[in-house]
């Protein structure tokens, strides 16, 4: 540590470009962000002069609590069921051999090679009305040939997990994959059962990797836009899709602005408390793993 | 005593390869027994098995009379100490030796008591609310065994325990483990490629080979009296003979044909006929080495020969003397006392002389011993009977 304050300059110098890169796309973006939020909106969808408050007291609009309670849960109830479905996949593709776990490692990066949206249409194709899923579960009587699929919170819910879990399989995979699985032999040696070795060693073992997924889960899904705006209906908007609304029908952007300002400090509400819980564990230890 | 711990015909194959062949084995309770060989020899796998994480191909375990051998790991009433010590990183020393305890239910305050007790035994009181990375290896060492012995486990297995440290916490843990055996009598199952922990700790030895047990005995008969040329040199140093009898002297002793080599009287305790082959190891240090040729009889050989090399390991000087066809490896105590004549230096002319009984003959010479050879550097070196045999490939015979 002390040796990295003498070659302080040095250093700096190295992380000029991706510092100038943040503030470039991220910090100075955010901060016109919230600026707008303060600025009143004009009829023809410009940005007016001034200083405003109104967009502010626009946001007690009082469709938004229901809107961002259904973005909060669909939101954790994404990143749960993601960590659920991750956690053994990570933990058997970390005990299976190399050419099992490469094997499983390429069927997991293989959706990626289709692009994300034609992804999301192929789910509204499986799941339309005349479609094989529904046919199939109308022929086994377990849904209603008046039931739909589509355009609903849980169908929203689904398609995020889908379209999120290979983000929380890979660092919990390269967390499991480090994890030394001689410490669920002592466990099991000392008298616990195989659950009880899972919860108590190996869970705490992959915590970092569990973290990281966690984040990589749960911002994307605080922010969703085009999964609810394509397999999801009017009850099942979120918060990504109002603001999209604002700005391409309504046109006025500092309302929007608001709603991304609101949503931002929503983002780095569990980021800020993550690294709290981090930072107060006494380790410096990085919030993302690098090989994660 | 009773057997407490017995293994029946157990063998475990992974694939083609015989991990472990056919070992039955015994241990008392409250004994210290060793499994000693070298890596791959199976006596890991061995200990795995008693501890549950391997199931046995064939054979049973049976402690204290009961069969375990299907019994999961959580379920016996063994506790292992790791090469790794598999500490829980993210647990402190406190939590990790209360581990057990926990699973097991026990009250707070017990599990405040006894952790506290075994806190004390390893006198670790004020490191309690450490984190296993802030320990030093030897201390992690007494944290992985206080974690095991807080179980009170009817066996304790130790899977080379002291490998990871360095000499002189070595022998410092050594006697930490010999004092704890003592205090805390229960059975001990430690496995080690060193002869030097294997013969300084335990009460009975089995030296294991390629996944059988080559010799069970206690460190005195497997160091006297190896049955095998792999036992021979696996334990300490030695010089091996091959010959055939000669010539039956009296009842006890006969008199040994060597090609290459001078006749040589031995004790004879196999009740070789003359003809019969024979293998014949002699300990470096039963040697005597003079100037002038000791005066014998016909128990005791006497061969001139002349030093090839002086090896001054600091408790002994090691001698290579040249017999004819043989190097002779000759160990000798200094003596201060003794100094009766000046010094013996290279390319000198000297007698080595020894009493019959000292010749050991072995009942076979192991086709194995070329994976002796494979033994790695961290196998050897360690203790004072091996330093010379990591200097030399001394196992095999002297030609």
């Amino acid at each position: 540590m002390k040796q990295a304050h003498k070659i302080k300059g040095h250093e700096l110098l190295v992380t000029a470009p991706s510092f100038l890169w943040l503030a470039l796309l991220f910090l100075i973006p955010t901060f016109i962000v919230f600026a707008i939020a303060f600025k009143p909106a004009t009829p023809l969808g410009g940005i007016g002069a001034g200083w405003s408050l109104d967009t502010l007291r626009s946001l007690s609009n009082p469709n938004y609590p229901a809107i961002i309670w259904r973005t909060i849960w669909l939101s954790f109830a994404t990143t749960a069921l993601c960590i659920a479905l991750a956690v053994p996949t990570g933990y058997f593709m970390a005990k299976a051999s190399r050419k099992v776990r490469q094997f499983l490692l390429l069927l997991i990066i293989i959706p990626f090679w289709t692009s994300f949206l034609i992804r999301i249409f192929a789910w509204k194709v499986l799941l339309h009305p005349d479609g094989p899923v529904k046919r199939a579960l109308v022929f086994l009587q377990l849904a209603e040939e008046s039931t739909s699929l589509l355009y609903n919170a849980g169908t929203v819910l689904l398609v995020m997990v889908y379209t999120y879990l290979p983000f929380a399989v890979l660092p919990i995979y390269a967390a499991a994959e480090k994890f030394d699985f001689r410490l669920i032999e002592a466990a099991r040696d000392l008298g616990a059962k195989s659950l009880r070795a899972f919860f108590t060693v190996f869970l705490p073992g992959i915590r970092r990797g569990l973290m990281t997924a966690i984040l990589v889960v749960f911002i994307p899904s605080l922010g969703s836009y085009v999964i609810p705006d394509i397999v999801g209906g009017p009850n099942s908007e979120m918060i990504g899709n109002k603001i999209a609304q604002r700005t391409f029908t309504d046109r006025n952007l500092p309302h929007a602005s608001a709603l991304s300002a609101f949503l931002t400090l929503a983002v780095m509400a569990p980021l800020v408390a993550m690294l709290f819980l981090q930072g107060r564990r006494g380790k410096q230890a990085p919030l993302i793993q690098e090989d994660a | 005593m009773s057997e407490f711990l017995e293994f029946e015909n157990v063998s475990r194959f992974f694939g083609d390869v015989r991990a472990v062949d056919g070992v039955s084995l015994s241990v008392k309770k409250g004994e210290f027994f060793s499994l000693l060989g070298p890596s791959g020899c199976g006596k890991t796998t061995l200990l795995r098995i008693l501890a549950g994480f391997e199931h046995p191909d064939t054979g049973r375990v049976l402690l204290d009379g009961r069969d375990i051998t299907e019994l999961p790991p959580n379920k016996r009433k063994v506790n292992t100490i790791f090469q790794s010590y598999a500490l829980f990183p993210h647990l402190t020393v406190f939590e990790n030796i209360a581990f057990g305890l926990r699973v097991a239910h026990r009250s707070r305050d017990e599990i405040r008591s006894e952790v506290g007790a075994m806190l004390k035994l390893i006198q670790m009181e004020n490191q309690a609310w450490k984190k296993p990375d802030q320990l030093s290896g030897g201390q992690k060492q007494r944290v992985a065994i206080a974690r095991a012995l807080v179980n009170k486990p009817e066996v304790l297995l130790l899977d080379e325990p002291l490998a990871a440290l360095d000499l002189k916490l070595r022998q410092r843990m050594l006697i930490e483990l010999d004092i704890i055996h003592d205090e805390v009598g229960i059975t001990f199952l430690y496995v080690t490629h060193d002869q030097g922990e294997a013969m300084s700790l335990s009460d009975r030895i089995a030296v294991m080979n390629c996944g059988k047990v080559e010799q069970m005995g206690t460190p005195a008969e497997i160091y006297e009296a190896p049955r095998s040329s792999f036992v021979a040199a696996f334990i300490g140093d030695t010089n091996f003979f091959e010959g055939t009898v000669s010539e039956m002297i009296g009842q006890e002793y006969s008199r040994l044909k060597i090609d290459g080599f001078p006749d040589v009287v031995c004790f004879n305790d196999k009740q070789l006929r003359v003809g019969g082959p024979v293998f014949l190891s002699i300990r470096p240090e039963k040697f005597r080495i003079a100037r002038d040729r000791p005066p014998g009889d016909c128990v005791h050989n006497a061969v001139a020969g002349r030093v090839e090399d002086v090896i001054y390991l600091g408790h002994s000087t090691r001698y290579w003397i040249r017999v004819h066809d043989f190097r002779i490896a000759v160990h000798r105590q200094h003596s201060r006392f003794l100094l009766d004549e000046k010094a013996i230096r290279w390319k000198d002319e000297v007698w080595i002389s020894w009493h019959a009984d000292d010749g050991f003959m072995l009942e076979r010479y192991s086709e194995s011993d070329e994976s002796l050879m494979e033994t790695p550097p961290e196998a050897l070196g360690v203790s004072h009977f091996q330093t010379a045999a990591a200097e030399n490939n001394d196992h095999q015979p002297a030609k």
